[in-house]
């Protein structure tokens, strides 16, 4: 579905991703882990055409996108929920979740979708008046994800879902993940979060100073002594 | 009505009158800083091309003999789009390239802007006044409260008010409008859900533009006349009402723009009037210094 080949993407002489290659197939929950300043962010920005890549191919669909801007690439079924959430924080939970549907034209199904998501996550249609800003961090994270699946993906990028919030949450946000992938949503996920992230993933990358290092099941990835020395703090 | 009390509101109406167009004038500031956080020293200007193209096109339109109805209509409708035309081109010409470039060039781009379209009107047109014909018809009906509002008042407050209401209702309710608001708090996550950042900007140029074209054309009918400088005294005195306001905020300019008219006339009236400008800026400096986020402005806060 996805397909990056020998990515390289800087940010002004700085190299941070260097001949990534990666695939997401139809249907699969991929993840990719890694320390802090790996690369991850970058992986999403470059595949969501926020940071081009100066040299690879990103191809979706086998139509090459590495060269488009963001707005061409949300429309072909790619959406991101980015890392720190990034709710605006002084627009209602109702108008966030109606940009998140800024492209579509299908209007007839977006109010199907909105009870879709509140049937997801009932907090949001209780505070569906309240500003963004007002919500709890788990609350925003919510609304993000929600957000992103307004625009009906058919590729949800992922980034740190995990970020700064209570285990309760995290549990809770990790079964919607899954429950969104099995109602036909292909999911790419970024975490630091290894243990949590590999558990529902269907396969994973390792990702180390911007360049692939690892890839296999997630299964086996969990068994891996390397991986569990400097992941999973085992 | 004893005249002492007379006398005030005469003030505070023509005071409401100003205040209306510094504050369709400071809609333009207030709505390009909420999006790029550059202060476009150049839309005063923009107000001062809006009454030159009212000017001209009222005069070619008097020549045909025209109702005044239909020449204030049709001077508003030009100005507007010809003006617009200056937003959208200025922004391209002068900003777009400066995008990523540090805060200080814009701004630096905006003053040479302002200084090129000052002289370049003086240039087309002339340096000096030009008087200009008075577009709005006086209704019979305001006869009644005309010793303390005149009819041209009654227009340009009632104007503004549809345009700024108009304005309050797209921004609101529409897509492009829910748009704007959300690029103006987050560009980077605007472009992820696939708004195209770039003609949401120059959208925003458009319709500053198009305001401070209404304003121009209306206040320099109340006037009478206008030159190539109308636009720098205006333009900071619409400066001074979004920073009053709260800069980045649109009810905020529209506030600021009301109070700033009628501070300003107050002072005039029982004070003296060559000290009009003296308060308005020092109002400014007061803000500045008391409450730099402006009434409706807020600090930015995160939540982490």
């Amino acid at each position: 579905m996805l397909r990056l080949r020998n990515v390289d993407t800087f940010y002004g002489n700085i190299q941070a991703l260097r001949g990534i290659c990666l695939n997401i197939e139809e249907g699969e929950i991929v993840t990719l882990i890694g320390a802090n300043g790996a690369g991850k962010t970058t992986t999403l920005m470059t595949i969501c055409g926020v940071i081009p890549p100066l040299s690879g191919t990103i191809r979706f669909r086998d139509k090459p996108i590495q060269h488009l801007p963001p707005n061409k690439i949300v429309r072909m079924g790619i959406s991101q929920v980015p890392e720190g959430r990034l709710i605006f924080p002084q627009l209602t939970v109702m108008e966030n979740l109606e940009l998140g549907a800024y492209l579509r034209t299908d209007k007839e199904n977006i109010g199907k979708d909105l009870d879709y998501i509140f049937s997801l996550f009932p907090i949001l249609a209780e505070r569906a008046k309240q500003q963004g800003g007002t919500l709890s961090g788990g609350e925003q994270q919510m609304l993000a994800i929600s957000r992103a699946l307004m625009g009906r993906p058919t590729l949800l990028l992922l980034d740190e879902p995990s970020l700064g919030l209570a285990p309760i949450i995290i549990r809770q946000i990790f079964d919607i993940i899954k429950k969104v992938n099995e109602d036909g949503t292909t999911v790419f996920l970024v975490e630091q979060n290894a243990n949590q992230a590999l558990k529902i993933a269907h396969r994973g990358y390792v990702i180390e100073n911007g360049a692939i290092m690892l890839e296999d099941s997630a299964e086996r990835l969990l068994k891996n002594e390397a991986v569990r020395k400097a992941y999973l703090g085992i | 009505m004893n005249s002492e009390l007379q006398y005030f509101f005469e003030l505070v109406f023509s005071g409401i009158t100003k205040g209306s167009i510094y504050a369709l004038i400071a809609l333009g500031y207030t709505m390009v800083y909420g999006i790029i956080e550059l202060i476009n020293f150049a839309h005063g200007e923009i107000y001062m091309i809006g009454a030159f193209t009212g000017l001209i096109v009222a005069g070619l339109l008097g020549i045909f003999g025209f109702p005044l109805l239909g020449v204030l209509a049709i001077a508003v409708i030009c100005a507007i789009i010809w003006c617009a035309a200056y937003g959208y081109t200025i922004e391209k010409v002068a900003y777009r390239p400066l995008r990523n470039a540090p805060r200080l060039s814009p701004l630096i781009s905006a003053i040479g802007m302002s200084i090129f379209l000052q002289n370049y009107v003086q240039l087309a047109q002339t340096s000096d006044f030009l008087p200009f014909p008075q577009l709005i018809p006086d209704f019979e009906f305001l006869d009644s409260i005309a010793y303390i509002v005149s009819s041209t008042d009654v227009v340009i407050i009632v104007l503004s008010a549809v345009v700024m209401t108009a304005l309050h209702c797209f921004i609101k309710y529409t897509n492009m409008g829910k748009a704007m608001r959300a690029t103006a708090q987050n560009r980077k996550m605007a472009m992820l859900l696939g708004i195209d950042a770039d003609s949401i900007i120059s959208v925003t140029f458009v319709i500053g533009s198009a305001l401070a074209a209404i304003g121009g054309v209306l206040i320099a009918s109340r006037m009478g006349s206008i030159d190539a400088y109308i636009g720098f005294l205006a333009g900071m005195k619409a400066f001074t009402a979004a920073v009053l306001g709260g800069i980045g905020s649109i009810p905020g300019a529209m506030f600021g723009g009301l109070v700033l008219g009628c501070c300003e006339n107050l002072a005039a009236g029982y004070i003296s009037s060559d000290y009009a400008d003296v308060f308005a800026f020092l109002i400014l400096v007061l803000i500045l210094t008391f409450r730099p986020s402006g009434i409706f402005g807020r600090a930015p806060v995160q939540k982490v």
